[in-house]
């Protein structure tokens, strides 16, 4: 307990700069890939992108973070064994972001697809099972949660392909696409909206002292959703299309997609908060809980507001300062993409990405977009479409985990030469 | 290209405008038939010989056009069509300015001369031609549009009528080529055999590129037809 009580300020500290680093890491590279596809749609431009990525991010992060935070902080590792040596756990904690930082670092400089989620995953999993025991590891969670990162892409594509369909059939099957587009888009709206706010609703607002019964936060949430809806309804009475003659063009039924896209981009980046910021602030509670109370690897304890607010700021100041860029790069690329197709893959990935975090599970936002867009390409929906990248993710599973790993369980044993061990 | 995030790399460049661009260009090559085989009748030589380079440089183009979709076609690439179909249309097309090449070379080389009873009837063939060759290129036109609304609905309705109005020019071109046979069949006996060996040959390189677009139109419908 000695440790603890000496070195715990340096230790949190030290804690803090790390996670902030982290967040602002997500912020800078991660959250393009969310608002990328919006913004290769010319849906919107890159500076709403960065305002919608700005206020929802933070809003995801803080109203539905906590509960893959929750996962980060204690369902890997089992506690129990480390009731001894509180410190190795936040020697752990403490290598795995350091990491997770320096290996995403690296990884962006050379161009590698990384995933943040697997690689703090990786890097947990790496210092628990050689710096502790394998036993320290919950086996069983980490299944899950390794299913679900082929699981996530899986569902993200078959929503994807569904909501396509329904676009092919009801909107542009239809003898005008555009009048069919004006009546069906506040549709997908209202479903954008629900989504949100259910997930939001029914496990996201406890960490806020907010605690719904399921059935209020269905009514809540149809409440909630409609008001969105008709916001879109508002939006969508600006588009006109100058005249009927133009019935097979189909620029205006773009510029109606284009609306719901502005809806979508929301949900995607409030997805995305509300699962990566545990990336980064998910050991920086671990860490925080033990040396708060006094070495004590007490898991009751609340996630505190200025942890939650500390990982959302993070990532809204990588974004400003370096994610626009990434932003720019990305939207500049993907200038094939359709609003009618992007709002499909978005959609689809931001509600696999809500659930997963309901589920307090932490999956790769990137990976679950992927799926989203194959899931379209699939449908028909997008004239050509890079197979081989479906390869390279496959690579970076093979080189993130063990990089995450190794990194993680080099400074694990570098802390502990450092600070110490109490005897 | 690798610096790129991982999940712009997913999107590859897509082929629609390249091959719209392709079909442009054989459209193009083909449309100056008509003043061409004037300048021919006309006798003004040095004109016909100014159209004929133009045409050649416009099928050189077509030619890198084409060469540059092939290799931009790779076997990963996971597209709403198959990718044979694809290099298939792109190759109908291809047919279309290689034809016209042809019959400019062949004209120019034996300085053709043509009996001028037959001109007005060679001018029409060949605006006939070339109205085949603009309704393939007028429906091609629409592709970007067909892989944008994910292939349904209204889309196909308007390239398939135009695709029927193709078929029709075509037969036209067919009936205007036996008419010119028949004029020719009247008069061989008194013009030299080997001209009229190649006016023969000539007729049917002609009605050939009619046939040609009529086969981008065909190409057309198998990539809607999935």
């Amino acid at each position: 307990m000695d440790v603890i009580a000496e070195h715990g300020n340096i230790l949190l500290i030290l804690a803090v700069a790390f996670g902030f680093f982290m967040a602002w890491g997500v912020g800078a590279n991660d959250v393009a890939n969310a608002m990328g596809t919006s913004v290769g749609s010319k849906a919107i431009t890159i500076k709403q992108a960065i305002l919608i990525a700005m206020v929802f991010e933070f809003a995801g992060a803080y109203l539905a973070g906590g509960e893959v935070t929750a996962t980060i902080r204690k369902g890997i590792i089992d506690p129990d064994l480390l009731g001894q040596t509180p410190e190795l756990l936040v020697y752990g904690m403490m290598a795995s972001l350091l990491a997770a930082a320096i290996w995403l670092l690296v990884a962006t400089a050379m161009g590698w697809p990384v995933s943040t989620t697997h690689t703090i995953v990786g890097a947990i999993v790496g210092f628990a099972s050689v710096g502790i025991s394998v036993d320290a590891v919950n086996w069983g969670k980490v299944g899950e949660i390794v299913s679900s990162w082929v699981v996530s892409p899986v569902m993200a594509g078959t929503l994807s392909f569904i909501l396509y369909m329904s676009v092919r059939r009801f909107i542009f099957a239809a003898e005008d696409p555009y009048v069919a587009a004006k009546r069906f888009v506040p549709g997908y709206i209202l479903l954008v909206g629900f989504v949100i706010s259910m997930v939001t609703m029914v496990k996201g607002l406890k960490h806020v002292g907010l605690d719904i019964p399921f059935k209020e936060a269905i009514l809540y949430s149809i409440g909630v959703s409609i008001i969105i809806m008709f916001i879109g309804i508002a939006a969508l009475t600006r588009i006109k299309r100058i005249t009927d003659s133009e019935q097979h063009s189909l620029i205006y039924v773009e510029k109606v997609f284009a609306v719901l896209m502005i809806f979508t981009a929301c949900a995607m980046a409030f997805a995305h908060g509300s699962n990566d910021v545990a990336n980064a602030i998910g050991p920086l509670a671990a860490i925080n809980g033990i040396i708060e109370s006094g070495g004590a690897v007490a898991q009751e304890s609340a996630m505190p507001v200025w942890i939650l607010l500390l990982g959302g700021s993070g990532i809204v100041a990588g974004l400003a300062l370096y994610g626009y860029k990434v932003i720019m790069t990305i939207g500049s690329k993907i200038t094939e993409l359709t609003p009618s197709s992007g709002f499909a893959a978005e959609l689809a990935a931001a509600t696999t990405v809500v659930i997963a975090s309901a589920y307090s599970l932490p999956v790769s936002t990137t990976h679950t977009l992927v799926g989203g867009v194959l899931g379209v390409g699939l449908a028909r929906g997008i004239s050509a479409l890079n197979l081989r990248v479906v390869g390279t993710i496959f690579v970076s599973w093979m080189v993130t985990l063990p990089a995450g790993a190794i990194l993680s369980i080099i400074f694990f044993y570098m802390f502990k030469a450092i600070f110490g061990v109490s005897a | 290209m690798s610096k790129l995030p991982i999940f712009s790399q997913l999107f590859a460049k897509s082929p629609v405008q390249p091959i719209q661009k392709h079909m442009k260009a054989a459209y193009e090559c083909a449309s100056h038939l008509p003043e061409f085989f004037e300048a021919v009748l006309d006798d003004d030589w040095k004109k016909a010989k100014k159209i004929g380079t133009k045409i050649r440089i416009l099928e050189s183009d077509a030619d890198d056009l084409k060469r540059s979709i092939r290799l931009n076609l790779p076997r990963s690439l996971f597209m709403p069509v198959s990718r044979t179909d694809l290099l298939e249309l792109v190759q109908a097309q291809d047919k279309i300015p290689n034809r016209t090449k042809d019959v400019v070379g062949l004209t120019l080389s034996r300085h053709m001369q043509f009996p001028s009873e037959l001109g007005p009837l060679i001018i029409e063939l060949a605006s006939k031609t070339v109205s085949a060759s603009q309704l393939a290129f007028e429906a091609l036109k629409e592709l970007d549009e067909l892989f944008h609304s994910g292939f349904s609905g209204s889309e196909i309705d308007l390239i398939t009528g135009m695709l029927a109005e193709l078929n029709d020019v075509e037969h036209e071109t067919d009936v205007l080529q036996g008419k010119l046979r028949d004029a020719f069949f009247s008069i061989e006996k008194d013009l030299n055999p080997v001209d009229v060996m190649f006016f023969y040959r000539m007729i049917e390189w002609i009605g050939e590129i009619a046939d040609n677009s009529q086969s981008v139109g065909n190409r057309l419908l198998y990539l809607i037809a999935k």
